[in-house]
């Protein structure tokens, strides 16, 4: 992530909400704690986050409700205006664009999808699929035609003629997503996604949702409040707690290192062996002799459970995607992930 | 003057507060007891002291009008609106002007009517609206009918776009928004003739006039409904309008606008009663129509035909009602794939082919074309034989309440108001603002009613409060009982919300025809109308605040074995209450209004001035009067509605 340019870039951002934001943020010491700056009659939602999202990366962004991580979205979408701090979208500063530059950049690069769709409720599926072509002026037929196809790639095929109230909740999120992706946008957003649906169907959207991204390998920016969400679909999570970013690695690494009491708390209820991966948890050789079979570095530890119980081996080889070796597990510390600590 | 309810905790500021207001509330009795010794100031405000406001608003108008030329503005603009009056005059009852198609026969605008109820919500609203208009051809009342519709067609309209417009802006600029929303709580509590005087003033009088008013009347829902609408719709709705990238106009038009429709359309609906209501009492400047008519035969006690022409505009109200009412709640619904267009279009087809064969039928048989009077049919004769009768068997009765309440009521009540000194009023009513919102309601009391003191009118004012008061209370006698015996089931509730739905409808001089025919002329039936409107709005949030208590309390109050009764007393009329007060602030409203249009059968009251300054063109003292009426409203309004706020907060209501 580091030798790539970053598509998102944010540094040092703020968003103040109160009397006179821009003023008060001047005179502020960067570290100040979110109960004085909430004693001081301003509400800070986004506090002081820097952070760098690559090509093709999905970073999903977690908190409770109320943590900010729906305002850090609509900053970076420019939804918002930030306060303080620059954010960059492929090196261009945001904040400077003017009105229509900003209306290109939406119409090009950024697809977005609301937890509660957002829909128009006077056009049908059709028309609210193609409205951002629409809006960009594509006439009538060139947009149908790219609607429908969008419309076949969510599933929604032979409904387009509904309405919005016409269809289940899971089906209006299709149709949100459809219309979030009819421009081809090299940048998604998607606030909380699935949190409105029942969890059988948020499980069915979460697959179509992956399907998806294999198919089309954007740069997303994923917003949601489950923590098993965040695991099945992230390469990196942000942790937020009232408005700053406590904690931004892979899920592993989250699980295992926290950075804070408040991440670990957070993550304390989690199965850690169906989260880490044999690699995270492998030591370097440095000369230890091993023998036999090697695990694979990229299933979990408690996909490696049999293993794990069953051989004698005090430590293992893990071997890496190509089958040479990466590393080496100690068996009864992987054990003590699995079974947690003896006490 | 324990308006807090004693279960509601009462926290030391609340305490505080009421014994501020029990001081008061003691001041009042004192000074009221002691008016023998009282200085003449505090019992009746000197002459000396009384603001000339009239002919100050007279020097603004007469400035407004003559040196900064406005009324060749308003002249021009209504002449304008006279351009459009003319045509939909000639479309629909043939007078002679541009494009001198009409008349068009009554059956076709009887089929259009009939197609257009289809389109909107099926068979029965067809029904409805399509024999509405046979029944106004058949009673030989076409004419009248069609021009009184003749100005709503266009006045609905214009009158839309300006609410649209004005809600918008003040939607957008919360500068200009805080400058109509004191205009628009005082423009909606005026009574109608407040807004006629100016009217004549600017304009004159005859259809065009009573065009404007109209207008200007039934704006102020629409603007509400507009801005209402527009900050309803859904953060994400916007926000994914600003993610499709869509300019401003972009927004308003494709985003905005569509995504409030449900409220514009209410607005709409609204609009369109306003203008009924008031196209017909329009009458009183010269507009003729169903209005003039009735007005002419109430005038002259036929009552038959008066009840005739009555049935008509409530007809044409629910008609009204019931279609824009169909459009608003009409959610647009898809057309199988591949569908003809013919079969797309097919009403709109059906409906051009009865016009055309519906057209030519009526060139041969005149009868289709036009009913003159002599065909008409009238229901006068047995409805005055019927009428004669009912009138003849209940007339011991009616003579005998009539006796009564004048008597034993009606006048002492009204010596007691009058025989009441200013200070006393002033106090008292400060003591009740204050025991209810402090000393902020206090001021807003006190002024309101001073200012009415110093307008010079406190005793004409003192009458419409007397007929209010005793009217409101009437109306929560058979309020509040018909509205918890309404409240017990599904279906009742139903049925009695319908009746007041429609009854609400109804131009509010519709509700002096019966009342006039059974008291005859005088405060009686003044009080007997104001109490039928009035308990409309009571039955309907009684109902409404009832039904709309939490199951879970309910079943709870079951559970811990409360009888049917004390669950209504303990549970069900408590929890209710704040919603049962809207009702008794929409009363009230109601009530002012009522008792100033009754002022024509002759009261003594504001309503007896104003019609005064109507014929006499006095446009100040017209305002003035006005906002004494409005004054009132609005005092009771702040008060009831301080009351429920704090009551529902306690509630935990939200």
């Amino acid at each position: 992530m580091t030798d790539a340019k970053p598509v998102i870039s944010c540094r040092d951002v703020w968003k103040l909400f109160g009397p006179r934001p821009d003023a008060y943020l001047a005179g502020l010491d960067p570290a100040a704690s979110f109960d004085s700056i909430r004693a001081d009659g301003y509400v800070p939602a986004v506090r002081n986050v820097s952070l760098d999202i690559a090509k093709g990366e999905m970073l999903v962004i977690m908190g409770l409700s109320g943590s900010g991580k729906s305002t850090l979205v609509r900053c970076m979408s420019r939804l918002l205006d930030i306060t303080g701090g620059v954010i960059e979208v492929e090196g261009q500063a945001i904040g400077d664009l003017s009105e229509r530059e900003l209306i290109d950049l939406r119409r090009n690069k950024m697809g977005m999808v609301f937890q509660s769709f957002g829909l128009l409720p006077h056009r049908t599926v059709l028309d609210n699929v193609a409205f951002p072509l629409e809006m960009r002026g594509q006439d009538i037929h060139t947009r149908r035609a790219r609607a429908m196809e969008v419309i076949e790639l969510v599933g929604l095929g032979g409904r387009e003629d509904y309405f919005p109230r016409e269809l289940s909740g899971g089906q209006q999120q299709r149709v949100g997503i459809a219309r979030s992706l009819a421009i081809e946008p090299d940048i998604w957003f998607l606030d909380e996604p699935f949190s409105a649906l029942d969890p059988l169907i948020r499980r069915e959207m979460q697959d179509e949702f992956l399907r998806l991204q294999a198919m089309l390998g954007k740069t997303i920016v994923f917003i949601t409040h489950d923590f098993d969400e965040a695991l099945r679909l992230a390469d990196r999570i942000a942790i937020m707690k009232d408005g700053a970013v406590e904690q931004i690695d892979r899920a592993d690494r989250i699980v295992m290192e926290p950075a804070t009491p408040y991440v670990a708390k957070f993550t304390e209820d989690i199965d850690k062996a169906r989260v880490v991966h044999a690699s995270a948890l492998a030591m370097p050789v440095n000369g230890l002799s091993l023998s036999g079979e090697p695990v694979d570095g990229r299933k979990t530890i408690s996909q490696l459970a049999r293993v794990l119980v069953n051989d004698d081996r005090a430590i293992l080889p893990v071997a890496g995607p190509d089958g040479a070796l990466v590393g080496a597990l100690d068996r009864q510390r992987a054990l003590n992930v699995l079974l947690g600590e003896a006490q | 003057m324990t308006t807090v309810a004693t279960d509601a905790p009462i926290s030391a500021p609340g305490q505080a507060r009421l014994r501020i207001a029990q001081v008061l509330f003691a001041a009042a009795v004192f000074l009221a007891l002691g008016k023998g010794l009282l200085p003449d100031a505090l019992i009746r405000l000197p002459e000396a002291w009384v603001l000339p406001f009239a002919d100050w608003f007279n020097a603004v108008f007469n400035f407004i009008r003559d040196d900064l030329g406005l009324i060749h503005v308003t002249r021009a603009l209504a002449d304008g609106l006279e351009w459009f009056l003319d045509v939909t005059a000639n479309l629909l009852y043939g007078k002679n002007r541009w494009p001198r198609l009409g008349p068009i026969p009554w059956t076709v605008i009887a089929a259009t009517a009939a197609i257009v109820g289809y389109a909107l919500n099926g068979w029965r609203l067809a029904a409805l609206s399509g024999l509405t208009f046979v029944w106004i051809s058949v009673m030989g009342q076409w004419q009248w009918a069609m021009e009184t519709l003749s100005v709503i067609l266009i006045a609905a309209p214009v009158s839309v776009l300006l609410g649209l417009v004005l809600g918008t802006l003040a939607w957008q600029s919360a500068r200009f928004r805080a400058v109509l929303n004191p205009l628009l709580n005082v423009a909606q509590s005026l009574p109608h003739f407040a807004y006629m005087i100016p009217v004549v003033v600017f304009v004159g009088v005859g259809p065009k006039a009573g065009a404007i008013v109209t207008i200007i009347f039934s704006v102020p829902p629409m603007i509400r409904m507009t801005m209402l609408g527009l900050q309803k719709v859904p953060t994400e709705v916007i926000e994914a309008g600003h993610m499709a990238a869509a300019t401003k106009w972009q927004m308003m038009r494709h985003v905005r606008l569509p995504t409030a429709r449900t409220e514009i359309l209410v607005g709409v609906n609204q609009v369109i009663m306003q203008c009924l209501a008031m196209v017909v009492l329009a009458s009183f400047i010269g507009m003729p129509g169903l209005g003039q008519k009735l007005l002419q035969l109430l005038q002259a006690l036929k009552i038959g035909r008066s009840f005739e022409i009555g049935i008509t505009i409530v007809l044409l109200a629910i008609v009204l009602d019931r279609c824009s009412k169909a459009w608003a709640m009409k959610q647009p619904v898809h057309m199988e794939k591949g569908t003809h267009w013919a079969v797309r279009h097919r009403l709109l087809l059906i409906w051009a082919f009865a016009t055309v064969v519906l057209w030519l039928l009526s060139l041969v048989f005149p009868v289709l074309h036009e009913i003159g009077r002599r065909d008409a049919l009238s229901l006068a004769g047995p409805l005055d034989f019927a009428m004669d009768w009912v009138i003849a068997t209940l007339d011991p009765v009616t003579q005998w309440l009539r006796w009564f309440l004048i008597v034993w009521v009606l006048i002492p009540l009204r010596d007691g108001m009058l025989w009441l000194p200013v200070s006393a009023v002033l106090v008292f009513l400060m003591a009740v603002g204050w025991s209810i919102g402090g000393r902020r309601s206090a001021l807003i009391c006190l002024a309101y009613f001073g200012l009415i003191a110093l307008s010079g009118w406190w005793d004409r004012a003192m009458i419409t409060v007397y007929t209010v008061t005793f009217s409101v209370f009437l109306a929560t006698l058979i309020g509040f009982p018909l509205g918890i015996w309404g409240s017990y089931s599904e279906r009742r509730a139903k049925t009695v919300l319908l009746v007041c739905d429609t009854l609400q409808t109804f131009p509010s001089f519709i509700y002096l025809i019966p009342v006039i025919m059974l008291f005859g002329v005088n405060d009686v039936a003044v009080v007997g109308a104001v109490v039928l409107f009035a308990a409309v709005p009571l039955i309907r949030y009684t109902i409404e605040g009832l039904r709309g208590v939490p199951g879970a309390q309910i079943e709870a109050a079951d559970m811990s074995g409360a009888t049917r009764r004390q669950t209504l007393w303990s549970v069900r009329l408590p929890l209710a209450l704040p919603t049962i007060m809207v009702g008794v602030n929409q009363s009230v409203m109601f009530s002012l209004f009522m008792v100033i249009i009754a002022a024509f059968i002759g009261t003594q009251d504001l309503g007896q001035e104003m019609q005064r300054a109507l014929s006499s063109s006095d446009a100040g003292k017209g305002l003035v009067l006005g906002l004494a009426v409005a004054f009132m409203g609005l005092m009771v309004d702040h008060l009831i509605t301080a009351w429920a706020t704090r009551r529902r907060k306690a509630l935990g209501l939200g």
